[in-house]
């Protein structure tokens, strides 16, 4: 098919819709990591907490418009036919009106300081960034069409696992991914995954694992069990940041962790040392 | 294309609740599946990298004189077992213990046989330290690269990403008593509905047993079941072995190219 087709400018960003444009300068915020209380206002407009540095978490369309210079969004028509599933159309239904997506990723092809990549980025306001059979289907779509085009993917990772209402369809996303990433692998082209708060279950356990370069927003949530499972299965209390990616940085299972501000430049660098023909 | 005539010996078609039940009875021994299938069975131990985990027990045997790289989940028999098997859920190396073999196999063109009994993969501390997340990941990503014919086979509990790991392959099989499923209908239940109670519902919603995921392509052939352990065995053996001789037929490209296709469809 031809990818063209479904390629829409999303260049006028409806910026109020986001869930995090609605909330008043004035609120009074904690901050999800280190309990800190803060204005809205003075998260500014990459929404960091000032005294850690956690990025508070963004939608889809929000990380776009910060990120990037531009972006043509692919597959946006994608989403799933009859969903049968008690109660799953009426849950996607409130998903897609909050997000302006038609599921829990947003792909298309973007320019990041110069460098132009393969852009997916999940959303974890689209039913906790679950991994649903058609969010497989645009992020294989992206891997494919990056292999055609010999373009790195940048993909920000951030789900809580399955999509319970889509059962083993579900499961297969993560075999379905992975055979495009092990094409494109094999084209020699760069996969640099992004992992941002929180990413956990089937998609830490497939994509999220199988980047060339892992990178990592400070202080985000990254885990394959959830902790509640953990401390009932050995009987013992996880300390504080056992599941944070400073202390999967510590293990080696990530590169290098990156304050939001200075990722679009850290991405940008990383995809020129690869491609410097095209730079 | 496989063909089914197993379902239709069932006199007494089960519930779905009744399967779950069944794949969790002890109606076959990982030990006794490799010496009734296989001969000459080598056990290999350990991923190089951190220890050996005896839950996912690997090695080289011959299938009808033939070598082939069998791995296989096991659960454990006494209560000792079952306990230091974690009740059949790999830890990370026990997944970089079966990635080795595969490479191994790779390496020496055999074939691989993977057999899956695991409620998942075991999600305990030392497991997240050593990467569970990423040792499935990679078991996946490498399973799509391998250049030789694999099959898994479904035994008992086929539980999420724990069991996806090893069943990335060329056809995935089911006993007529398995299951196959994204989590368990406990799990399902607690997580949708907020009560575990609910797992009988869960299991019956969830389309977790041979017939439903054979009519979903999810898998290629039931094995019929039989309290004749021999009878099952030999029809594994014999099916086993007239598949690979059809997948060897295939190039390496073609093998990959149609492994990478059957997991696109979904
Ligand atoms: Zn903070």
């Amino acid at each position: 098919m031809d990818l063209y087709d479904n390629q829409k400018s999303t260049s006028k960003i409806k910026r109020d819709a986001s869930v995090n444009d609605r909330i008043p300068d004035g609120l009074f915020l904690a901050c999800p990591y280190c309990g800190v209380q803060m204005y809205n206002k003075q998260l500014g407009e990459h929404r960091v907490c000032a005294h850690c540095g956690y990025g508070f978490r963004l939608q889809a369309r929000e990380r776009v418009a910060l990120l990037t210079q531009s972006f043509e969004e692919m597959d946006s028509d994608i989403e799933i036919v009859a969903p049968d599933f008690p109660g799953y159309a009426d849950k996607l239904a409130r998903a897609k009106s909050q997000t302006e997506l038609g599921e829990s990723v947003l792909t298309g092809i973007a320019t990041i300081e110069d460098a132009k990549v393969a852009l997916g980025i999940m959303d974890s306001y689209f039913m906790m960034g679950s991994l649903g059979s058609m969010t497989g289907e645009k992020i294989t779509r992206l891997f494919e069409y990056a292999t055609e085009k010999k373009l790195p993917v940048v993909l920000f990772t951030a789900s809580g696992g399955a999509r319970m209402q889509e059962g083993i369809n579900s499961l297969m996303q993560m075999a379905k991914v992975s055979a495009a990433v092990a094409q494109h692998q094999e084209a020699g082209l760069l996969y640099l995954v992004v992992l941002t708060d929180p990413t956990t279950g089937g998609v830490t356990a497939s994509f999220a694992m199988q980047g060339d370069i892992t990178l990592a927003e400070p202080h985000a949530l990254v885990g394959f069990a959830g902790a509640r499972v953990i401390e009932s299965t050995i009987h013992e209390k996880l300390p504080k940041d056992f599941q944070r990616v400073e202390t999967l940085l510590e293990n080696g299972f990530v590169d290098k962790i990156v304050p939001r501000p200075e990722l679009g430049h850290v991405i940008s660098q990383l995809v020129k040392l690869h491609y410097r023909a095209e730079a | 294309m496989a063909v089914n005539i197993g379902l239709k010996l069932f006199k007494h078609e089960p519930t779905p609740a009744e399967v779950v039940k069944k794949s969790r009875e002890d109606r076959f021994f990982a030990r006794e599946i490799i010496d009734g299938v296989f001969n000459d069975f080598i056990e290999f131990h350990g991923d190089r990298q951190s220890g050996d985990d005896m839950s996912v027990i690997g090695g080289i045997a011959t299938l009808n004189d033939k070598p082939v790289t069998v791995i296989v989940i096991d659960k454990g028999t006494d209560i000792h077992d079952k306990l230091s098997k974690r009740n059949g859920s790999p830890e990370p190396w026990g997944y970089r213990k079966a990635q080795r073999l595969m490479q191994q196999a790779n390496k020496f063109h055999r074939p691989i046989v993977t057999f899956i009994n695991t409620p998942g993969a075991f999600p305990g501390k030392t497991a997240e330290v050593q990467g569970q997340g990423e040792a499935i990941a990679k078991s996946i990503l490498e399973s799509m690269k391998l250049a030789v014919p694999m099959i898994s086979i479904i035994y008992g509990e086929g539980g999420s990403g724990g069991a996806l790991a090893l069943a990335t392959t060329d056809q995935v099989w089911m006993f007529q008593n398995a299951t196959y499923s994204i989590l368990s209908p406990e799990g399902f239940a607690s997580i949708l509905w907020k009560d575990s109670k609910r797992s009988e519902e869960a299991a019956a919603v969830m389309g977790l047993t041979p017939k439903d995921l054979l009519e979903k392509n999810v898998i290629e052939y039931v094995i019929p079941e039989s309290r004749n352990h021999p009878r099952v065995f030999n029809l594994i053996r014999k099916k086993l072995d007239d598949e690979f001789s059809l997948l060897n037929e295939l190039s390496p490209e073609e093998l990959i190219q149609k492994r990478r296709a059957r997991f696109r469809a979904f």
